[in-house]
């Protein structure tokens, strides 16, 4: 076997790279904004409203069980069927959406779980609001809690968000799939992409980890939750 | 000619689970073995056998499995090993396993109490009687709740290399769709497979994990 | 001869000294005290005995064997001394008998049969014999800590090391321990304690070593220790009581 690396063709192509390092930043942000809503809203309506706790439990379970690959091809592929027409791009924000918005439902239920009732009944006692409460005795502690477990999530999402080349949305594996064509160097251009989602993934866990601490500051309570639960 | 989505489209896609579950089996066996080198060499005391350890799992937990299955695909071509996509398929995905398990196990090696370590030396056993009669024992039944977890992640996961041509659930799926144009239908049943198939692994891994915590005081 | 031998022994933690030169020696079939305050080195010096720390300078020679900063030796070393710590650490995977049985057999070589008769002897010895089948968590801290004493015995150890060994457990189950520590005196094993039992060590210790700021501070006969200290430190440290 002799196999020389060639990299000059794929960097040669390092436009069609970057439009697809931007499509990926774009979807995987729009989808860890609004799954990560999406969770948070879905778990606190879970505690909230016990009627509404199978039907987010049934969702949590089927999402949780079942491949991000096959729930892609549903939306995309199944929903206009019945008179949905997606984009590729639109179906992988929501396909996104509601992936994400599983796990971050069980992930921030946990977080709320974590929570003392007695935490609740302090906060009442002290003439505080139900949304005050909820907003400061509850919400924000177990957010701080559960962060290093969100961020954990949201980087896998964003490493997810490649099987979107599978539907031929142009995002940072599909750009790479053409430039593997035209220049017929697989591994070279794979190599040079993974190399990119690495340091992406790098990238957003900084990112992640600096919101952390601007959100829950260290030395704060906050803060102190946040780092304990990173340091289990 | 477009077929309807019958019984035999449905056997055929019940059928091809079967190769789901090979490709998992085949992942966890070799995964199992490298993340156990792989756990080790991370709690080693030969500080460059760590670190390699800890890149090594760095670089699986930050890239996508679709890159590991290509670079294990195109690798291996170019290495001059021209593989059935199954068996390529089995190495990345082990690949990936392994990051992830020894992940996993190195974290259930290090929450055995550290005086464990410091009794069982005072007791003039060898580092290798250490780990075998002491620490890996009771590491074990720290991991088995979140390995049976990893399970999850990995049946999932083996849909990713429908795209080499494995025909697997997944792939099946997409055959059958591609006959019937019935997408909705198609892989609502794929999805049901998937899901026999994880949510009892699921109700497993929780079920342990409460009698991990059940089990411990405090 | 004496069984233990330490010559000015140095051991650091990064930039604190917690040894700063200590010699010591017993010998065979005596008892020593080693008592002070928490941060005096007493502690630390025990499980230097036995390489559980490694130390910086100095030469420790254990039941003969030889310690140095190099660390070698350390397996034989430890096959004749043993060491029974404050918080038991038995092995939670373990029944009783197997806790007993590892260390003869795997480090021994001891066949099963063997290592079983010294479990049922060492375990007789604390009084604890119909305890063999136990899981380690159904026993209470006096008992567990029992079975980590019948655990080192064992080995048949020339030198056991005591550290502080009732601290972690309640007032009415220290008098078990105490009563086996006793026990282990009369038959004449050579032993090492660090202990807050000051009534306990002034009567079954031939010999008390008061340890302060990382050396030794005063010694003797324990009967002159407690009762006619003479240093200002130990004075003090005997009527403030444990602190």
């Amino acid at each position: 076997m002799n196999f020389q690396f060639q990299f000059e063709p794929v960097f040669a192509q390092a436009d069609v790279l970057l439009d697809g390092l931007l499509l990926t930043l774009e979807l995987a942000g729009a989808g860890i904004v609004l799954g990560g809503l999406l969770g948070t809203l879905l778990a606190l309506l879970r505690r909230l409203v016990p009627g509404l706790r199978l039907v987010i439990g049934a969702y949590v379970e089927i999402v949780r069980n079942t491949p991000f690959l096959i729930q892609l091809f549903i939306v995309y592929l199944g929903l206009p069927q019945i008179g949905i027409r997606l984009t590729p791009e639109q179906a992988a924000v929501i396909t996104m959406t509601l992936n994400l918005g599983a796990y971050t439902t069980e992930i921030v239920r946990a977080g709320l779980d974590s929570v003392h009732p007695s935490q609740i009944e302090a906060g009442l006692s002290l003439a505080l609001s139900r949304w005050q409460v909820l907003r400061h005795v509850v919400l924000a502690p177990a957010l701080a809690r559960v962060w290093p477990s969100l961020s954990s999530q949201f980087v896998l999402m964003l490493l997810s968000s490649s099987i979107f080349s599978f539907i031929s949305v142009q995002e940072l594996s599909g750009a790479a799939s053409n430039v593997e064509q035209d220049t017929f160097k697989s591994f070279e251009t794979y190599i040079v992409v993974t190399a990119v989602y690495l340091g992406l993934a790098m990238g957003l866990r900084l990112i992640l980890m600096g919101l952390g601490a601007v959100l829950f500051p260290a030395g704060s309570g906050l803060g102190r939750l946040r780092q304990a639960a990173g340091n289990r | 000619m477009i077929r309807q989505f019958g019984v035999d489209e449905f056997i055929f896609i019940l059928g091809s689970a079967k190769w789901t579950l090979v490709l998992t089996f085949i992942a966890l066996a070799l995964g199992s073995v490298f993340g156990f080198i792989i756990a080790l060499a991370r709690v080693s005391r030969f500080a460059p056998l760590r670190m390699l350890a800890g890149a090594w799992i760095g670089i699986v937990q930050g890239v996508p499995v679709l890159m590991l299955l290509f670079l294990s695909y195109f690798g291996l071509a170019i290495a001059g090993l021209d593989l059935p996509p199954m068996i390529a398929a089995g190495i990345s995905l082990s690949l990936y396993a392994g990051g992830f398990l020894g992940e996993i196990w190195r974290g259930a090696i290090q929450s055995v109490p550290h005086p464990q370590w410091e009794a069982s030396a005072a007791l003039a056993l060898t580092r290798t009687q250490q780990y075998r009669y002491v620490i890996l024992p009771q590491a074990v039944r720290i991991a088995v709740p979140p390995t049976v977890g990893f399970v999850v992640q990995l049946v999932k996961n083996t849909a990713i290399v429908s795209i080499i041509g494995v025909v697997e659930l997944a792939r099946a799926g997409h055959l059958i769709n591609n006959a019937t144009f019935q997408p909705f239908k198609v892989f609502a049943v794929v999805a049901l497979i998937y899901f026999c198939i994880c949510w009892p692994i699921s109700l497993l891994a929780r079920r342990l994990e409460r009698g991990v915590h059940a089990g411990r005081p405090g | 001869m004496p069984v233990v031998r330490v010559d000015d022994v140095h051991k650091r933690y990064g930039a604190l000294e917690v040894l700063k030169g200590v010699s010591m020696a017993v010998e065979r079939g005596e008892v020593v005290a080693i008592i002070g305050r928490s941060g005096s080195g007493k502690s630390t010096l025990l499980r230097c005995l036995n390489g559980l720390e490694p130390i910086q300078s100095g030469r420790i020679e254990v039941a003969g064997h030889v310690l140095d900063a190099s660390g070698r030796g350390l397996r034989a070393l430890r096959k004749d001394v043993g060491i029974v710590f404050q918080s038991y650490n038995l092995f939670p995977h373990l029944r009783v008998a197997e806790n007993i049985m590892l260390a003869p057999r795997v480090a021994l070589g001891l066949s099963k049969r063997e290592a079983r008769a010294r479990a049922e002897a060492t375990l007789a010895q604390v009084g604890l014999a119909e305890k063999i089948e136990a899981w380690p968590d159904n026993l209470s801290g006096g008992q567990q800590q029992r079975v980590a004493i019948a655990r080192s015995l064992a080995m048949q150890p020339k030198v056991m090391l005591f550290d502080e060994v009732t601290s972690a457990l309640d007032p009415e189950l220290t008098g078990e321990v105490l009563a086996v520590l006793e026990t282990l005196a009369r038959d004449g094993m050579t032993m090492l304690l660090v202990t807050h039992e000051m009534a306990f060590a002034r009567r079954v210790a031939d010999r008390t070593i008061f340890m302060h700021q990382g050396l030794l501070h005063e010694e003797g006969p324990s009967e002159e220790v407690f009762g006619a200290p003479r240093t200002p430190e130990l004075r003090q440290f005997l009527s403030g009581g444990l602190k």
